[in-house]
């Protein structure tokens, strides 16, 4: 699971898919996420990552990731690899 | 990390940017945090008492009661309220309107009950309602009320109690009229415009059987236009008019009913209920300006009676719920599951009630349609709202649910909640206590009947 290379992320939280020609917000822990997942982190160090500095448990969190995960898919930001 | 130390979470959010030509209604979704209902915070409510929780406040039933008589009797010499029951008959909330000086108005034998129940005396009571018993009129003739004639059947009943109980009954007819608007309620009564009233009146006093004391008239629900008011305490006057012209029986009161619209958001409502609802003041200068143009004498002037319920309770309560669970729909909308459902707030399916968050939140909305907790697909609390990214466990404030949810929910595959207030001096009380399975079962029963 990666982010597409040509997706462009702006440090605001506003992202261009040339590839569809949307454009999407993200708040602020929706950057950190798509970063991590940027850098080709695995699932659980994005989730442990999030609730050492958030007040989350690593269920609901990683409830939130699957959703969220699920989201760039259908948007057609990630290449299964 | 200390946990103490830790930022408050919020789901990742990515939203598709649409830009689309601004519309006249679309203006930002602006919502505050309400954390407190009085001064008593909502965590500490739910704490105490569960979720979902509904939560009424007795500062604002007696502002809204206090401004509704100034706006009458500033205008009118003579005006009487009296709370409509069926809106909320919590003894709790019933006592608060009676001790503001309020009658009763009850449509049922079980409402007549619990008005007496209250210490209203039976004098002080209006019975109402298609559906009266025998039993039902024995006890309000007996007890001196005011009787509503509904149809004529209910007429020649009383007129053989009468005879029974060699009394007559304080009676008033309902009367229907065409208010110039949308909705005729000829369901109650009997009709103005084709002579139904006046031959039922003529009826009344050549029977001798009964004390004629008044008239009244029910237009509708939520009436959104003071001007049929006006229409219809034009008719009303006329009538009490005619009736003493024509067949010398002096009107005593005219009773208007109810009907005056909250601040609740009608469901398809181009503009929101606060922007179109009426206030207490244009209904009361609609109204007494009507009767001011008939030809009493000034000591015939009938007494004003007002049955007004929605308007003075349904911004004095809210609904606390708490988010169960978040998922999408086939097509990405956000669907977010709430423990309150339309079994207890009835008033969702033509309400578009205002939600708010009851903690802090981003600036970051998405559109969410809110499911209550039935395993049922009518369970929509509300189909389209912009909400704050909510986690499972944050709870919720729904807004202007005091008129008859609490009266017309329904006990469905779970068990009906807490109702408590806030009293004036921010102490909570309870109105009435959640079910437990016993309230439920030690209903039930096996035995059997030899008939």
């Amino acid at each position: 699971m990666k982010i597409n290379a040509n997706i462009a992320i702006s440090q605001s939280g506003y992202i261009f898919n040339p590839q569809t020609g949307e454009s999407f917000s993200l708040n602020p822990i929706g950057v950190e996420v798509i970063r991590m997942l940027q850098e080709e982190k695995p699932k659980e160090t994005i989730v442990a990552s999030i609730v050492d500095r958030y007040d989350v448990t690593a269920s609901a969190f990683a409830c939130d990731l699957d959703d969220f995960v699920s989201l760039l898919k259908q948007y057609e930001m990630l290449t299964d690899e | 990390m200390d946990s103490s130390k830790k930022i408050r979470y919020e789901r990742p959010l990515i939203k598709p940017i649409n830009a689309m030509m601004p519309g006249k209604t679309g203006k930002d979704t602006y919502l505050v945090p309400v954390l407190d209902v009085d001064g008593v915070p909502v965590s500490a409510l739910v704490e105490k008492y569960g979720s979902p929780l509904f939560v009424f406040s007795e500062r604002k039933q007696r502002e809204n009661i206090q401004r509704a008589k100034r706006s009458f009797t500033t205008r009118y010499p003579k005006v009487h309220f009296a709370w409509s029951y069926k809106t909320n008959y919590l003894d709790g909330i019933c006592k608060i309107f009676h001790e503001e000086g309020s009658w009763a108005e009850v449509v049922s034998g079980f409402e007549y009950d619990k008005a007496i129940r209250n210490g209203v005396s039976g004098n002080h009571i209006i019975f109402n309602g298609p559906a009266k018993t025998k039993d039902d009129l024995k006890k309000a003739i007996t007890n001196g009320s005011f009787i509503h004639i509904d149809n004529m059947d209910e007429l020649y009943l009383l007129s053989d109690l009468s005879d029974e109980l060699s009394i007559k009954p304080k009676v008033a007819v309902r009367v229907n009229l065409d208010t110039e608007i949308n909705q005729i309620w000829d369901r109650f009564g009997f009709n103005y415009e084709n002579g139904q009233a006046w031959d039922v009146l003529c009826k009344i006093v050549r029977m001798d059987k009964f004390e004629l004391k008044g008239l009244h008239c029910h237009i509708g629900t939520f009436i959104l236009t003071a001007h049929a008011y006006a229409v219809a305490a034009e008719k009303m006057a006329n009538l009490a008019c005619n009736v003493k012209q024509k067949l010398g029986v002096n009107i005593e009161y005219l009773d208007m009913g109810g009907g005056f619209a909250s601040k609740n958001t009608l469901k398809a409502s181009y503009l929101g209920g606060a922007d179109v609802c009426p206030s207490f003041d244009e209904y009361a200068e609609a109204i007494s300006t009507a009767i001011y143009k008939a030809p009493f004498k000034t000591s015939d002037l009938p007494v004003l009676i007002l049955e007004t319920g929605r308007a003075l309770i349904d911004d004095a309560a809210c609904l606390i719920s708490t988010v169960l669970s978040n998922k999408r729909s086939s097509s990405g909308r956000r669907f977010t599951i709430i423990d309150a459902g339309v079994n207890m707030l009835f008033t969702s399916f033509w309400y578009d009630h205002k939600v708010s968050p009851a903690q802090p939140f981003s600036k970051y909305y998405e559109d969410v349609t809110l499911y209550g907790p039935l395993c049922m697909n009518i369970d929509v609390i509300r189909e389209f709202v912009s909400l704050p990214l909510l986690n499972r466990g944050d709870h919720l404030v729904i807004h202007n649910v005091g008129a008859y949810n609490v009266s017309q929910w329904m006990q469905f595959i779970t068990l009906r909640p807490y109702v408590v207030q806030v009293s004036r001096e921010g102490k909570v009380s309870v109105l009435r206590k959640r079910e437990t399975i016993e309230t439920i079962v030690n209903q039930e029963s096996s035995t059997t009947d030899n008939l």
